[in-house]
């Protein structure tokens, strides 16, 4: 029998295309390091600007798209197209539409788009549109793959052999559905030749700033949100070995969630010249949101109970929930910063970026790497993963890392908003712009070595898979096991 | 029981979904985009307001290229301490011929939408060469090596033929004489009459100190001169720019 366990039997019985998932859960490793580390440098490179290197290739205009992207839509993207495809496959017990060929051609064809779009980055090729700065061409392949993408999962969906579709997978859908919307739409331009790489936007000023935030916000909204709970959905319920908390729930917070994110963009441009209608509603939709986001983080909270002890005791269930909190306080931090009040100090300030790390590595990553726990074992035949312990040193340092991150950020932020609008006794402004620069440098430092932490713990986490994938197994003691202490003698 | 027995219908069918989701998710956008192209009181009536030169344009497409609106805003908010670090705030009719927009997020740096006119050429071209030199706390990265490239936009008629295409008011003229205007704007003791009157208030001469050639550097403080200097604050009223 043990012979059995180590031997790769699972791989050619299994009725599912796994080899396309373990691709992406490769991937997703990989580009999640990568995009790390650009992070990493980049946030070294505000606390000492010599980092820089006064070369083009390598200043902080073009390498901070090139850890947007890398950590969105390579890391973040790997994880859902990767978990998505294995999820859809299990809830509707069927093998991919299409194939292994069309889900390589998926594959290949989104690691080419990521290859293209980052070297094209660092050789100043952008559109200068946040999230979506891939020129043209690039822009043209990723619409090739994606509807490839759409016509597996659809495809999948109307073959299954469930007659229900589980909710991960209408969360999943809906990503894929809006984000094809939103990629076209925003980057709608006019190239100025058929061979160049150059395109000038189809939309100018206010109209185009408004199309670019209405995709900025929901790349936030669809892609880090929606695909993500999708994930939530499956690994959450799985690891602990419960069924979602409310039904009735998901079927609310569903429908309320895609019909409402898709308003809140102009926050992004409170103040701006945008109209104020504009403002305005995108500021009342952006808190009405807190509510399904929060059915959300309800939903996945409460599929623990009658569980909660398994958190003391399973480290891979931890990093699930504990990215569902940090969901539940990315979104409520995002409807406070999105009241325009609020919004006159924060935008243009550090706090956005602390905001938008709470729920990138706090909610995205940490989900992604719960999930990636959950699959590597099953995906490579192992018994389980190489080290437990490894996985507890992974979670500690990643949150450490996190904290300092986001508090450097918010003190930051909150601080310099507040300098640039403070007058002296004689009512001339207090500070010179650079006076604020020069303060923000020691909360750089600091957010920096959170972000080592972080780095640090996703190396643990490459060390303990590859380990796992070769079907090691340390020999530890279980995590969270309670060591019966000895009783104090009275003193008498 | 009837929330779930009715969305049984929807989730037993894929194409249902799928329809309701792309459904559900387009209205947001159609309500808040649609009208900014209908209204007419989006953008303001205002004097001034022009196309880039061509070698402001290419100024811009560097701007760009370099990713310097990861850290500087182009947009000015209506508060007292931002009219009083920055000047009057920014109206939409003053980025209504920016393709793409540079309103920006970040303020890294300061904001740049009224930067035109504030230093001297000499200053920026010092600036970008070595950013610490001119301010000790900066942390922007330095650009020397703008001043080594020439300008190579053997193609600039097309770049602004494209610009027309999606609705940049060129002329004909304007896209004809684009590479003379391009060339001549850099140079020292050039005739810039023809080119003063298709762009009124650009700022010509040799701008980067290397009168013999026009680099990148020409490029970029052509551009950053002109920000925020078309439009003609003094005798605006309040009234005459609400929207």
């Amino acid at each position: 029998m043990a012979a059995v366990m180590t031997a790769p039997v699972g791989r050619a019985q299994s009725a599912y295309d796994e080899d396309v998932v373990r691709l992406f859960t490769l991937a997703t490793v990989f580009w999640g390091i990568v995009g790390f580390l650009v992070g990493v440098v980049i946030a070294f490179q505000l606390a000492y600007p010599v980092l820089n290197l006064d070369l083009e290739w390598t200043s902080f205009g073009r390498l901070r798209p090139l850890h947007t992207s890398a950590v969105i839509f390579a890391f973040g993207g790997n994880a859902l197209l990767g978990t998505s495809l294995y999820v859809v496959q299990r809830t509707c017990r069927t093998s991919l539409f299409g194939g292994p060929l069309l889900a390589n051609f998926v594959f290949w064809g989104y690691q080419l788009f990521i290859v293209l779009a980052a070297t094209g980055y660092v050789m100043g090729v952008t559109q200068s549109r946040e999230y979506a700065e891939p020129e043209w061409y690039v822009d043209l392949w990723l619409t090739v793959v994606w509807v490839a993408y759409l016509v597996i999962f659809m495809g999948t969906l109307l073959k299954r052999k469930e007659p229900h579709i589980y909710v991960a997978n209408w969360f999943y859908l809906a990503f894929i559905i809006t984000i094809a919307m939103l990629h076209i739409v925003n980057n709608l331009a006019v190239p100025v030749t058929f061979f160049g790489i150059k395109s000038y936007s189809l939309f100018a000023g206010v109209q185009d700033a408004l199309t670019q935030w209405w995709y900025g916000h929901n790349a936030v909204g669809f892609f880090l949100t929606a695909g993500f709970l999708g994930m939530m959905y499956y690994f959450v319920p799985k690891q602990a070995n419960r069924p979602v908390y409310s039904y009735r729930l998901s079927i609310i917070h569903f429908w309320a969630l895609i019909f409402l994110y898709i308003w809140a963009g102009p926050h992004h441009l409170h103040y701006t010249a945008l109209p104020d209608w504009a403002q305005v509603l995108g500021m009342t939709f952006s808190i009405m949101l807190w509510m399904p986001s929060w059915g959300g983080m309800i939903n996945g909270l409460m599929t623990l109970s009658g569980a909660w002890d398994k958190l003391r005791t399973d480290p891979v269930l931890r990093f699930l929930v504990v990215s569902v909190a940090f969901y539940g306080m990315s979104t409520f931090e995002g409807p406070l910063m999105s009241i325009r009040q609020v919004n006159a100090l924060s935008h243009y300030t550090d706090w956005t970026i602390g905001h938008v790390h709470s729920g990138a590595l706090g909610w995205v990553a940490f989900i992604s790497f719960g999930a990636v726990y959950y699959l590597v074992p099953r995906l490579w035949q192992a018994q389980r993963l190489y080290s437990l312990r490894l996985v507890e040193w992974h979670f500690w340092i990643a949150t450490l890392g996190i904290v300092l991150y986001i508090t450097a950020m918010w003190v930051s932020g909150i601080m310099q908003g507040l300098m640039w609008r403070s007058y002296d006794s004689l009512g001339f402004l207090q500070y010179s712009f650079v006076e604020t620069v020069a303060a923000m440098h020691p909360y750089y430092v600091i957010r920096a070595f959170g972000g080592v932490l972080f780095l640090s713990g996703a190396l643990i986490m490459a060390y303990n898979l590859i380990r796992t994938m070769r079907r090691e197994i340390r020999v530890e003691e279980e995590p969270g096991r309670i060591v019966a202490a000895p009783v104090p003698a009275p003193a008498e | 029981m009837n929330l779930i027995k009715h969305h049984g219908k929807i989730e037993t069918r894929a194409s249902v979904l799928a329809i309701l989701i792309l459904i559900t998710v387009s209205i947001g956008g159609l309500v808040e985009i649609v009208p900014l192209f209908k209204i007419e009181s989006t953008i303001e009536k205002v004097e001034g307001v022009r196309p880039y030169s061509p070698l402001e344009q290419v100024g811009r497409n560097i701007y760009i290229r370099e990713g310097c609106y990861n850290c500087h805003s182009q947009m000015i908010r209506p508060f007292r301490d931002e009219a009083e670090r920055y000047g009057h705030y920014s109206l939409a009719a003053e980025s209504m011929y920016d393709h793409p927009f540079q309103w920006g997020s970040k303020r890294t740096g300061p904001d740049l939408a009224r930067v035109g006119g504030k230093y001297s050429n000499d200053w920026h071209v010092a600036h970008m060469v070595d950013p610490r030199a001119v301010v000790p706390e900066s942390i922007m990265p330095g650009y020397h090596f703008l001043l080594e490239r020439e300008v190579g936009y053997g193609d600039i008629a097309e770049h602004l033929r494209t610009l027309g295409m999606v609705g940049v008011p060129y002329t004909e003229e304007m896209i004809e004489s684009a590479a003379a205007d391009l060339h001549d704007q850099a140079m020292p003791d050039a005739d810039y009459d023809g080119l003063l009157a298709r762009y009124p208030k650009a700022v010509v001469g040799d701008l980067d100190g290397q009168p013999d050639r026009v680099t990148e550097m020409d490029a970029v403080v052509a551009y950053l001169q002109i920000l925020g200097r078309m439009v003609d604050f003094t005798d605006i009223r309040t009234e005459d720019i609400l929207q």
